[in-house]
């Protein structure tokens, strides 16, 4: 006897269909799996007998072959214990039909069906390989719903899925979930104290898209302006948010961030990161790094000069192409990464440059750490933007701040002007942002001196551009006037001499 | 001037190129190692100052640089960190004659990064040593440096230092030979101003603007280009509408963080971020490491 069920495996964000064959003949009886399997699917032998002895069923004592196909594509995890039940029993019992539909889920040794990772991005690959019904973990069932037109059945149990599948007592399709009332975003600009250049480098930031770089004394509010950042952005469409639940699911983190949330993720990994944790890979199959699950949303480097050199330079190719690839000796992996990176740094090793205290860096150590940062991170940040320490009578001040929602107002009017233009101003190139910027004369020779003055390098040209158009853009300014240049050019990296 | 690259050449006590200030000294050295297109020359002046100097005191050497240049008289220093180099900068980017007197042997460069500058110090000035070509700087030879220093310019001028600096002993070989001294004069408070609060304390002139010095010693004549009182109007001053200078007034003499103006003018951080490049672009005001911005030393 023979039988077949579905199932998917997952090359990065994409899926595989899997079918799961299987077959049932005489002989010793015995228990194989092949097709390029991992040590997970082996031990899938041990829990699928044990639950289909506990679940009330025989475990056939036959000679049982099972192929996970296509044979040629590496397999790993345990998302394929439900499908090889299913097949199992189906081969040895006709009366189980199983016309189409998919199965995710791993087995318990009681029967139970238990959640698994990446179930989003393998329930949309199924709908598009034209399944229908798929049955998963109860756990995984307000993921999987979020595909429009999937049928998706939640099962407790190996039991209750076959009952369903011999048409005995029907499972209740999960419903889409609702979008529920989203929380507010932890940190709000109104609960920071002072800090005017620094909150508007952050709306200029988030209006056109921007990196930012924020430097300062330890203790001067750098973080808590990170934190505060994603309440400045608007929120996702539905497919941008689905995207950004795929990369979760992946990486099973579903639970830190509920899959219907329509705001930006924020990810602030510290920098004792591994360069795969933060970029992605892992053994096996590469994993979504930290960049990826800031996907459409912030990525915060806290400390940015601590960060090793490597993991920095590793950060070039998402930066710009917002995606990365990692290779492995397996399989070749790509994830998105459109993310606004902010970053903190102290100005210097001792992080009381500028300050009241002053440094005491020796020079060539505060050449060396101000080193770090060339090259090609300090190419894709725009702005930059210190934050002093705040004095005492300021942290306790009764004056009102402005709220979040009010400078959200500001950047979503930015935002619209731009997508009349095509893209956010931080992904103009070259001619585009000349032709954007609309230059009149006047703001052309201001350009020109600033340029000689301010020893601008030609890239330097470029981003003061960008963030002029966007402060433009702020103003609702058709063409960017000296104004805008000139607060641009407060913003630029490089310091006069 | 020839159009040969100069190469480092001995210098006897008899030869014709033997600074005639040298007589001066207790005692001279046996030769001096030369190396430039130019030779040491009247009218000169000494611009000194600490290593670790803030970034204030940097402006104001490179302003001195620039000033005396623009005067048409020689800046004698030290080519170290800090100070030296900027008033050497300051000298060279305005087209003047400036002279590098070493601690160490001519054939080392030390500090390192100052190859290039030393290397512009040899195209329009020159740099001296007493030392044998290829000594490596030892702390004890930078003192007995300082005196040929003293000895070769009409004035020193202390930047910066502290109570224990370097510059204050190039102060003390200049008090021996009859040179003026002056020193500027900073807050009672800033520990690099300690060394010449000190030195005016002590009965020394006050460097509040070029000027100053020309007062203090009269074989400095400004030269026919020069500035009619550089550091106090300077050019770039006039035509700076009624807001830019409100902020400069505002600026006070310290670095200050943008953030502080705009509380204390009552602007938004986005209005104030742009009068501030227009002041940058001016020469009035100086981005500083770190965020805060300073008036020039032209801004006064």
């Amino acid at each position: 006897m023979i039988a077949a069920a579905i199932s998917c495996a997952t090359r990065g964000l994409a899926g595989i269909p899997v079918t799961v064959e299987a077959d049932l003949a005489n002989g010793l009886p015995n228990f194989t799996i092949v097709g390029l399997t991992d040590r997970a699917i082996q031990e899938a032998r041990e829990r699928v007998r044990a639950a289909i002895r506990n679940g009330g069923f025989t475990f056939p004592s036959r000679r049982i072959t099972v192929n996970l196909a296509p044979a040629e594509v590496p397999k790993e995890g345990t998302s394929f214990d439900l499908a090889i039940a299913v097949a199992v029993l189906r081969a040895d019992s006709p009366a189980i039909r199983l016309d189409g539909i998919a199965f995710l889920g791993e087995l318990a040794l009681d029967a139970a069906v238990r959640p698994v990772t990446g179930v989003l991005p393998m329930a949309r690959c199924l709908f598009a390989a034209g399944v229908r019904t798929l049955i998963v973990a109860a756990e995984n069932a307000e993921e999987a719903a979020l595909v429009e037109g999937l049928c998706v059945l939640p099962t407790p149990s190996l039991e209750r899925c076959v009952e369903h599948l011999r048409g005995e007592a029907q499972l209740v399709p999960a419903a889409a979930s609702a979008r529920a009332a989203e929380p507010l975003d932890s940190a709000d600009f109104a609960a920071i104290r002072g800090q005017a250049g620094a909150k508007r480098a952050l709306e200029i930031a988030a209006a056109g898209g921007h990196n930012v770089l924020m430097t300062g004394p330890p203790g001067a509010g750098k973080t808590m302006l990170a934190r505060a950042f994603p309440s400045l952005l608007p929120d996702l469409s539905v497919d941008q948010s689905l995207e950004v639940a795929a990369i979760y699911s992946l990486r099973g983190a579903l639970r830190e961030r509920p899959p219907t949330s329509l705001r930006p993720p924020f990810r602030s990994p510290h920098h004792s990161v591994s360069r795969a944790g933060l970029v992605g890979g892992g053994s096996g199959f590469a994993h979504p790094g930290e960049i990826s699950m800031a996907h459409r949303g912030v990525l915060f480097l806290d400390e940015l000069c601590e960060f090793p050199r490597t993991h920095l330079e590793a950060l070039r190719q998402p930066l710009e192409e917002r995606s990365v690839t990692v290779v492995r000796a397996r399989a070749a992996v790509s994830y998105p990464s459109d993310f606004m990176l902010v970053a903190a740094a102290n100005p210097c090793p001792c992080g009381h440059l500028g300050d009241e205290r002053g440094c005491s860096c020796a020079a060539p150590q505060l050449a060396a750490y101000q080193g770090r940062l060339s090259g090609p991170i300090k190419d894709r940040i725009d702005l930059v933007v210190s934050v002093p320490r705040q004095p005492y009578g300021d942290i306790f001040s009764d004056q009102v701040e402005e709220g979040s929602s009010a400078v959200r107002a500001r950047v979503d009017a930015a935002r619209s002007r731009q997508s009349e233009r095509g893209l956010l101003n931080a992904a103009l190139q070259g001619r585009q942002v000349v032709a954007a910027c609309r230059l009149a004369p006047p703001t052309r020779r201001l350009l020109a001196r600033s340029g000689e003055r301010l020893r601008l390098s030609a890239r330097a040209y470029f981003r003061v551009l960008r963030v002029a158009r966007t402060v433009a853009d702020l103003a609702r300014d058709e063409v960017v006037g000296p104004d805008a240049l000139a607060e641009a050019l407060h913003y630029r990296i490089e310091t006069s001499s | 001037m020839s159009d040969r690259i100069p190469t480092p050449r001995w210098i006897a006590p008899e030869s014709a190129e033997w600074p005639a200030r040298f007589a001066h000294l207790h005692a001279a050295p046996a030769g001096i190692w030369m190396w430039g297109r130019d030779v040491p020359a009247a009218p000169a002046v000494a611009v000194v100052g600490s290593r670790r100097a803030t970034l204030a005191g940097l402006d104001i050497a490179r302003c001195l640089g620039r000033d005396l240049a623009d005067a048409g008289i020689q800046v004698v220093s030290g080519m170290a960190r800090g100070i030296d180099g900027a008033a050497h900068r300051g000298c060279l980017e305005a087209g003047g004659s400036t002279v590098a007197v070493l601690g160490c042997g001519i054939d080392v460069c030390y500090p390192a990064e100052h190859e290039r500058l030393r290397a512009e110090i040899v195209e329009s000035g020159c740099v001296i040593s007493e030392e044998p070509r290829a000594m490596e700087p030892f702390k004890h030879n930078f003192p007995k440096r300082n005196r040929l220093i003293a000895a070769l310019a009409s004035a020193v001028v202390v930047v910066e230092g502290t109570a224990r600096s370097g510059a204050l002993s190039t102060a003390r070989w200049a008090a021996d030979m009859g040179r003026e001294i002056l020193a500027v004069p900073g807050s009672i408070r800033a520990g690099q101003s300690e060394g010449t609060n000190l030195l005016i304390r002590d009965g020394v002139r006050p460097l509040l603007s070029i000027q100053d010095l020309f007062e203090a010693v009269s074989e400095l004549q400004p030269g026919p280009a020069a500035p009619t009182a550089p550091g106090v109007a300077p050019p770039s001053r006039t035509g700076l509408s009624g807001p830019l200078a409100e902020i400069l007034s505002a600026m006070g003499p310290n670095p200050v963080h943008p953030d502080a103006l705009s509380s204390a003018l009552n602007l938004t951080a986005s209005v104030l971020a742009s009068r501030l490049v227009t002041l940058e672009l001016a020469g009035a005001v100086l981005s500083l490491p770190g965020g805060l911005v300073a008036r020039t030393f032209e801004g006064r």
